[in-house]
């Protein structure tokens, strides 16, 4: 009966989504302020009834309800009550739900926290979000309704897909979709400024934190990611640029262009038509990235089901709401008109520079993904784009661009003179340089160019963030929260650049077959198969190595690599043994007995890997620091403007 | 004005692409190969490594070319089938060891069986390349002129025997 009910809500929550929609984009034209009243009820009555639906499924999954379609074909009576939870979002169906509801819940969010904006300009970003909700719920409710029967019911469920049976990859989407989801805001605020012909600098300071909350989801979400692919996967590689990775990465990619851009456009009323262009870009990807996995166009290593009505149904979607936003902007992207000049050398250049790079590398990224359709659509054969093509093609905007950083967040408004910076740059660069050439030549034993470069970057850009508040503290001001997240942002990004270099350069890798006892040795560690026994867990039976690791005679660890056979599913998955440490990791895989007692082992020493989640980390951190800023909080935003005209930061 | 239309036109031509997109699947991948002549080679021969195995050894006859290696996880579940097809008798089944030690490679024909009438041994993966191999098992349909006429991609099942090769063995399908 509740199935029932969490369909008829769904039904409700789309019906109101039209409300809010109406009443926000008709009420803010005609200027009655009941109607655009009507939009915020309805938002509120969208979010109850989105929940209510959303609950109705948990629910469904919590008492393992086979009459649903949905739950049989993604839970089973063993599957551990935790993952039932996280099976809710599981396929396609539970996604997209988990999905609308953090959509409405951004509603919400904008709904009540709208005190600096004019209602007109509020009545605008609540209808352009009721248009994408109710997108959204049609599409649920017409071509992938998870409260469909099955009927007579399932004696037992197909269980749910064992890549997802893991802490890590439950948090994922959900912290994903709510950086993606997120995106929405700023590109509703966007297309209500192209509405209204107006964007001046509280529409700036109203987005920014929006857009900050975005990223930062998408930050540890992308980052969960790719943590859960490093240790599940059992090769351990970190990002293989897949089309379902880049989907994610480009609006992350774009999210950044639009925080620095949005930045100079509150701070100096430049770039508007551009941070524009940025906010739909953004949330263009995000739906772009949701038609390339669900509608089949694409394949990718990540199994959603695809169907070509879906595909049809997001396509027409994606059309009408990208290709309205660009043809408005088209239209009215002139009336904003921008401020003043700068010079050649200031933070606006430098800006500039971050966002043509960024939207390059995203660029490139969307051709890469989106070639092969494109050679298939032209019948010039079938190819696919990889590792080669992406990461020699990133690489091209991406060091320019951390190295314009740490000279670039020094440099002053309007017109920058490095004066008062310019020897501790130069210290820092030649400390950078050291550092690099002493890992390269002393640490690791060998020299290369690329990655010599990268650490002088990665090593720059962390020690470069952080004059600026070390300055400020030994002159005795306070440190702004401007200043800590912008700080904390950057030095994330040296350290994710260490990580990143150091890792893929000297990796150390070795395929090797053991028997008991035997042992291999790579970068002076002994690993050791001391036993291999079958062990069983709730829903799956697995083998599991014991792998002694010593160096030069002395324990360091003890690996437990499994090769776990799930039940229902039959898929083989590796867990790998990792013993980490901030230094180095030491990976075993555990691959195919090849008979006699005789395993076949993937062992790998991988230094620095950790700084590449600690990197994303701290950037998040940063994230959050600016959002917290207290400017951005409705009243004392307004009362900070009245007290001090220019807030000297970023 | 105009320029600010541009993007707007780029998306479009984007949906174009995206029209014609979903009408394909992306996942078949027909062979270039087929009805063309099957790449030559000579490889040391896993059971034998002093002997060599090479496409002239087979020509006049037709056979199966069969890519695997211990690595690779769905081959083991493979390796059924295709025993269960050379005990049919129907026609020599070559292996080309793609990727591979060759200690591991002879290990896993002592213990699980030796469908091949010989396996080629392609440590480098070269003659993998010539063959267009995506990844392993794929399994090659050649005939007595040595051309190809079928490739298939992925585990080869008793399903496939019966209903895409068989027919084309025996010439009742092209």
């Amino acid at each position: 009966m509740s199935v029932e009910l969490g369909h008829f809500a769904l039904i409700l929550a789309f019906s109101l989504a039209l409300v809010q929609a109406f009443f926000g984009l008709a009420g803010s034209y005609r200027k009655l302020d009941n109607w655009m009243a009507a939009s915020c009820s309805a938002v509120a009555g969208q979010l109850v009834f989105t929940l209510f639906a959303f609950a109705c499924l948990t629910a469904a999954f919590l008492r393992n309800d086979f009459s649903v379609l949905y739950v049989a074909n993604n839970s089973n009576t063993e599957l551990p009550m935790f993952y039932r939870f996280a099976a809710v979002w599981g396929a396609h169906e539970g996604s997209l739900l988990l999905w609308l509801l953090i959509l409405s819940a951004w509603s919400a969010a904008v709904a009540l926290f709208n005190r600096t904006m004019s209602p007109e300009f509020t009545g605008k970003v609540l209808g352009v979000l009721g248009l994408i909700s109710a997108g959204f719920s049609l599409f649920i409710i017409t071509t992938s309704n998870p409260f469909e029967r099955l009927l007579p019911a399932a004696l037992q469920g197909a269980d749910l897909n064992p890549l997802l049976q893991d802490p890590a990859l439950a948090a994922h989407p959900p912290m994903l979709y709510t950086g993606y989801v997120g995106l929405a805001v700023p590109f509703a605020c966007a297309v209500a400024a192209l509405l209204e012909g107006k964007l001046d600098a509280a529409w700036a300071r109203w987005v920014r934190p929006w857009a900050t909350m975005s990223w930062l989801f998408l930050t540890l979400g992308i980052s969960l990611g790719s943590f859960w692919a490093y240790y599940e996967l059992g090769w351990g590689g970190w990002w293989f640029w897949d089309p379902v990775e880049n989907a994610s990465f480009m609006p992350w990619l774009m999210c950044t262009a639009l925080i620095h851009s949005l930045a100079v456009t509150e701070k100096r009323g430049l770039f508007k038509s551009w941070t524009v262009l940025l906010a739909i870009f953004g949330f263009s990807l995000s739906l772009l990235g949701t038609f390339l996995v669900r509608s089949g166009v694409l394949v990718s290593v990540h199994a959603f089901a695809s169907d070509p009505s879906r595909g049809l149904f997001i396509l027409i979607f994606l059309t009408l709401c990208i290709g309205g936003a660009l043809t408005l902007y088209g239209w009215r992207a002139e009336r904003l008109k921008s401020g003043a000049g700068f010079a050649v050398v200031s933070r606006e250049s430098f800006l500039l520079f971050n966002n043509v790079l960024l939207v390059v590398a995203a660029g490139l990224i969307l051709l890469g993904t989106l070639y092969p359709l494109f050679v298939d659509a032209l019948n010039l054969g079938k190819i696919s784009v990889g590792p080669p093509y992406f990461s020699v093609v990133f690489l091209i905007p991406m060091l320019p661009l951390v190295l314009l950083l740490a000279v670039g967040m020094h440099a002053g408004w309007k017109q920058a003179r490095f004066t008062s910076i310019r020897q501790p740059l130069v210290i820092t660069l030649i400390v950078a340089m050291l550092f690099a050439a002493a890992m390269t030549v002393l640490i690791f034993n060998r020299f290369s160019l690329l990655c010599f470069v990268g650490l002088l970057a990665g090593g720059w850009v962390l020690l470069s963030s952080l004059i600026e508040p070390f300055q400020r503290l030994r002159a005795g001001h306070s440190l702004s929260r401007g200043i800590v997240a912008m700080s904390l942002a950057h030095f994330g990004v040296g350290v994710f650049m260490l990580g990143v270099t150091t890792v893929s350069t000297y990796t150390i890798e070795k395929d090797v077959s053991l028997n008991k006892g035997q042992s291999t040795e790579i970068a002076g560690y002994q690993f050791t198969l001391t036993k291999t026994e079958p062990v069983s867990g709730p829903n799956y039976e697995a083998v599991e190595g014991t792998v002694r690791v010593t160096r030069d005679g002395q324990e360091v660890a003890v690996l437990h690599p499994q090769k776990r056979i799930y039940r229902v599913r039959t898929s083989p998955m590796t867990e790998a043994g990792i013993d980490a440490h901030w230094q180095r990791d030491l990976f075993v895989a555990l691959g195919d007995e090849l008979g006699n007692g005789v395993w076949s082992l993937r062992v790998q020493y991988k230094p620095l890997v950790r700084f590449i989640w600690l990197g994303t980390v701290i950037m998040a951190l940063g994230g959050i620091v600016g959002v917290t800023d207290r400017r951005y909080r409705a009243r004392a935003a307004v009362q900070q403007d009245q007290a001090q005209p220019v807030p000297a930061r970023s | 004005m105009w320029k600010f239309l541009v993007p707007a036109a780029i998306f479009a031509v984007l949906v174009g692409f995206f029209v014609v997109g979903l009408h394909r699947d992306p996942s078949q991948v027909p062979s270039p190969l087929i009805g063309k002549a099957a790449p030559a080679y000579s490889l040391p021969k896993v059971e034998e490594p002093s002997v060599k195995v090479s496409n002239t050894d087979f020509a006049g006859r037709k056979h199966l070319v069969n890519v695997w290696a211990t690595w690779c996880v769905e081959c083991r579940k493979e390796h059924q089938v295709l025993l269960e097809i050379a005990r049919q008798n129907v026609l020599p089944i070559v292996g080309m060891d793609w990727k591979d030690e060759l200690a591991s490679a002879q290990q896993w024909l002592n213990q699980l069986g030796n469908p091949y009438v010989a396996t080629a041994f392609d440590q480098e993966g070269r003659v993998a390349i010539d063959f267009g191999v995506y990844g392993a098992p794929e399994t090659f349909l050649i005939d007595e002129q040595g051309k190809v006429l079928y490739k298939h991609i992925g585990v080869l099942t008793l399903e496939v025997w019966n209903q895409e090769l068989l027919p084309r063995i025996n010439g009742q399908k092209s």
